[in-house]
């Protein structure tokens, strides 16, 4: 049959419905099925179905099992949450939860379940726990309860309230019908994981229950065996209930510890079926114990054993495993206990990325060769991580170049070795070197001396290769415009042969590596007067002069400008040699992280940096854990002025010191501050621009931007009248301990404004550590004939210096957990002061600084954030979450991050906001 | 003091236990049946998804099942989601579960189901699923809700189903009108 047929059959098949539909004569219960039914098919069929809905509600009151079989079926497939028939359908649903009858009552539950909408779950979450616990409840019936629960919490879980029933809850993993311990088990889990306190009985209940299962008797549970593997579903979610919780206490804690022990036994005894489904589920429920025994991650021998286990699968037949071992290894290799361990099997892992045949396994192995890298195998898994990618698939080609720079750089001893690697990366796979890694290769190469010799050598000879990759032209530009003159010695790379081999590449190049070129050419002027009149004309040719691209045209004109004007000195002041790059973290590391999520990355990291440094017995090499915050791109900085070098050292600002008092008669007192200003300093906590203060007078306006650690702030004061202000003096005061974490510089401003006119003040911040209090701007002036002093708190607060991150929600929850200390922890409850707006509330989030993550708390009414507060001497990790309840009119706002004051801090001020 | 009054939500605000654990309880985002040539036979979504992203979803996830070789492993990395699939004949089965969750038991569940419709209709092939596809959903149903397992014991699940089978009435002039 062909597709139009299809189609026309089926036009037909819908017009015959809608006019059956339609018709004046009532149609009987049964043909109201029939062409529900109909409907249905063809809507399965791919096609698009816009009316019958009615019917199908019409359906639901049918006491004929079929017809409200076929009714729910219609609505749980066609029906959207948001559906103006919900009213409509609830009633039906109402009326078959009444009826006693377990089969109505089974479509009713189903229904709730399959469309699960916040509408269902106002109607019926108070009534389903009571189905849940009643005595006279069939099993079968409690089943379909305890798991329609469980998505109406999933759902609305501010509908769910906990009570009483919890409790009976929990008793349902006693039960006698496996099947309701099975979906018992689902609800307790999840609603555990909300609320671990009213659920801890849960744990002692499940171990014991677990126990019974992996001891008894392959025959013992009848039904519930599936292929000589007892209950393995209920293993499994009592396995992963206990994930919810740490390890328990000692009595229970050794009877767990002996399920474990029996399940890893269980693995190495010969199979009792040669199905392949056997060997699954019995493999299901041990991989679900190795992870319980990675989660709790205290007991080394259970970690151990979990270890060679999945040695064993790396070279299992069956693809599946061979796979799963890849995966589980991976958080494996991030225990202390374990990581020498994974780290015995490190050829198998090679040889699984030569000769899998699955693109998907070979990228499990890349990810644990990347999880198991230390100091000691770092040289053998980068060059293995090279030679794959000449053959790798095009899918991940970008990740394994991100990669192999962290690991050449993180484990780099030898940084010869490390800018090797680099331009290995550049000429196997220079199409998926983003501009972080050649960016970083520059950073570090300016910011270790001991290796610019080297670097500026290496990029010559590779610079040699008829066709270079254009990232390769790049970074031998930039090295050689610095450190060309290191090289120059040698008759073989004399300056003109520098310049002439990289000016070789020049016409193959797009316009910004042209640019970047240009830059190093007056560079060269700089660094080999000898060449600069060669260099003079290349730049002076109409193909520069003239060139159609802006850009490159005033970089040719203001170069040749500057070249013949400018004296030596002049000259080498202006192309001094690069500063070194402030030392943050990796803009690398922060691609991958955006790139994989976090929690491939980071957690590893940060546990391994830990571990590294236990088992080197010192420290990482400072360099290599750190980056230049900003990235400045070297390709576009005409002349490399444009990254900011590190701020001048400047004496430590004392209060006011850096302001010239030009009179000091006045400058002696300062007022408290102006009534209002701790309101108005709370609106600036989420914006960065505005009006500061405003009285009949002056106006004082601010404008501010943050980046990093740093800030600058424009401080606007307009004369609002027409008569001239006279010794006009802002101050800016810092208290004692305020001095210390946060860094105010500015300049003057002249004593005289006049009448309309604004002045402009401009103070430069860094944030060297966090802070609690607030700099106080003191305005001191003459107006007329009297003295004016006005005090206001300047909005400088620590949300700042937040750089926004975004995570997935495993990667949200997995951070959390790891801020559990009480201390990182601050928790707020309060009325609202303004209307509980959704949008405006973040907007405020975002305002705040942090990134606002969506889809991330299961309850979409809550707000959830991540950033990063960034100071001279730390980064602080904080993580938020801000729970609205709009009856109450109240918010719970929850900050942790690692460092107290942080949390305490950053608590304060966001909940001033809403 | 001041929130004594908030009742069960004051009630879970004051045992200020640790909220957010990290994610454990993991769940199916949706299961969908296709054949070998790109038709979709059975959809079932377990968390809201729009129309127009389950048509784009599906479309995109058909077509790199389908592109996948015989002895490849039956997981795949796809979106931020792990999609394990098992193919029995012409049909393709395919679970999409959040990364953490157990991949082995989802392809044991993939295999229950598949015998709970082979029990039911006696060696299933496509065409069962096509012409009575109402049976496979409620035996789907039975089986799974909210895409979590309601009950793996086969026989309470075929129970079910046959009991309600038992309720249908059986006229023979619905069976004449049911083969066209």
């Amino acid at each position: 049959k062909s597709k139009e047929a299809e189609i026309k059959r089926i036009n037909k098949e819908l017009a015959n419905i809608r006019s059956k539909f339609k018709g004046d004569k009532a149609l009987d219960g049964y043909s109201k099925k029939k062409y529900v039914c109909k409907l249905l098919f063809i809507f399965l069929l791919g096609h698009d179905i816009d009316f019958g809905h009615m019917e199908a509600v019409n359906l639901l009151s049918s006491n004929r099992y079929t017809e409200k079989q076929i009714g729910y079926l219609f609505i749980s497939v066609l029906v959207n949450s948001n559906s103006e028939l919900i009213r409509l359908i609830n009633n039906a649903i109402k009326n078959d939860l009444a009826s006693r009858n377990p089969t109505f009552m089974g479509l009713a539950l189903h229904c709730i379940a399959n469309v699960g909408s916040r509408e269902m779950a106002e109607a019926f979450a108070g009534e389903i726990p009571k189905i849940l616990v009643a005595g006279d409840t069939m099993d079968s019936v409690k089943q379909s309860a305890a798991l329609c629960l469980l998505r109406l919490y999933r759902t609305s879980p501010d509908l769910v309230p906990m009570g009483d029933w919890t409790s009976r809850v929990v008793h349902l993993l006693n039960d006698q019908h496996l099947g309701v311990v099975t979906a018992a088990t689902s609800l307790i889990s999840t609603l555990a994981q909300k609320n671990p306190e009213e659920f801890k009985t849960s744990v002692s209940l499940a171990v014991s229950r677990l126990s019974r299962i992996v001891t008894s008797a392959s025959t013992d549970l009848q039904d519930y065996t599936y292929y000589f593997v007892p209950a393995p579903w209920l293993s499994v979610k009592l396995l992963r209930l206990l994930q919810c919780y740490p390890p328990p206490d000692p009595a229970v804690r050794g009877r767990l510890t002996e399920c474990l022990e029996t399940i890893l036994n269980k693995a190495q005894e010969p199979p009792k079926s040669k199905k392949v489904q056997h060997s699954n589920a019995k493999n299901a429920v041990l991989f679900e114990a190795i992870s319980l025994i990675i989660h709790h991650d205290s007991e080394p021998n259970l970690l151990v054993r979990a270890c060679n286990q999945l040695g064993q699968f790396l070279q299992h037949r069956e693809t599946n495993l061979r796979y799963l071992a890849l995966e589980s290894m991976c958080t494996l290799a991030s225990s202390e206990f374990s990581h020498e361990a994974v780290k015995t099997h490190i050829e198998t892992v090679i040889n699984a990325l030569k000769t899998e045949r699955d693109v998907s396994v070979r990228q499990r192995a890349v990810d644990l060769l990347y999880a198991m890298c230390d100091r000691s195998n770092a040289q053998q898994i980068v060059a293995e991580m090279l030679s794959y990618l000449e053959t790798a698939d095009y899918s991940i080609r970008e990740e394994i170049v991100l990669k192999v720079a962290i690991l050449a750089e993180k484990y780099a001893v030898d940084y010869t070795w490390y800018v090797d690697t680099i331009l290995n990366l550049i000429r196997i796979a220079g199409d998926y070197v983003s501009e972080e890694v050649w960016y970083r290769v520059i950073q570090i190469v300016i910011n270790r001396d001991d290796v610019q010799g080297y670097a500026a050598k290496t990029v010559f000879e590779a610079l040699q290769a008829p066709a270079c990759h254009e990232n390769l032209v790049k970074v031998g530009g930039y090295i050689l415009g610095e450190f060309g003159n290191l090289i120059a010695g040698d008759p073989r790379s004399s300056p003109l042969i520098q310049f002439d081999l990289l000016h070789s590449k020049f016409h193959l190049c797009s316009v910004p590596t042209r640019a970047l070129l240009l830059s190093t050419y007056i560079k060269f002027v700089n660094l080999f007067p000898e060449v600069k009149t060669t260099i003079q004309d290349v730049l002076r040719s109409d193909s520069q002069l003239k060139n159609a691209d802006v850009e490159l045209q005033q970089r040719a004109v203001e170069y040749l400008r500057l070249s013949t004007v400018a004296s030596t000195d002049i000259l080498a002041t202006v192309l001094e040699e690069m500063p070194p790059f402030p030392e943050r973290e990796s803009s690398i590391l922060a691609k991958l992280k955006k790139k994989k999520g976090p929690s491939t990355v980071t957690d590893l990291e940060e546990t391994k940096r830990e571990r590294s440094a236990d088992v080197n017995g010192g420290p990482e090499p400072a360099p290599a854990s750190t980056s230049a915050a900003s990235t400045p791109s070297p390709s576009a900085d005409l002349l490399g002025l444009g990254a900011t070098p590190p701020a001048p050292a400047a004496p430590p600002p004392s209060s006011g010191g850096l302001l010239v008092d030009v009179f000091s008669d006045s400058a002696s007192s300062v007022a408290p501050l102006a009534p209002g200003s701790e309101d108005n300093f709370a609106r600036f906590v989420c914006k960065n621009n505005g009006v500061l203060f405003e009285n009949q007078l002056l106006q004082i306006g601010l404008k501010s931007e943050f980046r990093q650690n740093l800030g600058r702030m424009f401080i606007f004061y307009g004369n609002k009248t027409s008569t001239q202000f006279l010794n006009f003096t802002p101050t800016l005061i810092c208290a004692d301990d305020l001095q210390s974490n946060l860094n105010l510089q500015t300049k003057p401003v002249d004593p005289t404004v006049d009448g309309g006119a604004q002045v402009q003040q401009v103070v430069n911040i860094e944030c060297v550590s966090d802070f609690t209090e607030a700099p106080v701007l003191n305005i001191q002036f003459r107006y007329g004939g009297t003295f004016q002093n006005v005090s206001v708190k300047l909005p400088i607060t620590l949300n700042k210096f937040f750089q926004p991150t975004e995570m997935a929600s495993q990667d949200f929850f997995q951070r959390w957990k790891q801020l559990s200390n009480p201390q990182q922890e601050v928790q707020n409850i309060f009325k609202a002061k303004h209307p509980m707006d959704t949008e405006i509330t973040k907007a405020k989030i975002i305002g705040f600084g942090s990134a606002l993550l969506e889809e991330v708390d299961p309850n979409p009414a809550n707000f959830v954030g991540a950033g990063i507060i960034h100071t001279r001497n730390t980064q602080i990790g904080c993580l938020l979450r801000l729970e609205p309840n709009l009856q109450a009119q109240m918010y719970r706002l929850t900050l942790r991050t690692s460092k107290d004051t942080v949390s305490q801090r950053l608590c304060e001020l966001l909940s001033e906001q809403f | 003091k001041g929130h004594l009054e908030l009742g069960s939500w004051g009630k879970r605000f004051r045992t200020k236990s640790r909220t957010l654990h990290s994610v454990h309880v993991l769940q199916m985002r949706f299961m969908l049946l296709f054949s070998r040539q790109g038709k979709l036979r059975l959809q079932k979504w377990y968390l809201a998804t729009s129309d127009k992203e389950r048509k784009k979803m599906v479309r995109e996830l058909m077509q790199v099942v389908l592109a996948r070789k015989p002895k490849m492993c039956s997981f795949l990395e796809w979106r931020d989601l792990k999609v394990v699939y098992k193919r029995y004949a012409s049909l393709y089965f395919c679970c999409a579960i959040e990364g953490q969750d157990n991949e082995l038991i989802t392809l044991e569940l993939i295999h229950r189901y598949v015998e709970l419709l082979d029990k039911y209709f006696g060696s299933v092939c496509e065409l069962d699923i096509i012409f009575n596809f109402e049976k496979a959903y409620f035996i789907l149903d039975e089986f799974l809700m909210g895409g979590d397992v309601q009950d793996t014991s086969k026989k309470s699940v075929l129970k079910a189903i046959e009991q309600a089978d038992l309720l249908q009435e059986v006229r023979a002039r619905d069976s004449e009108e049911e083969e066209e």
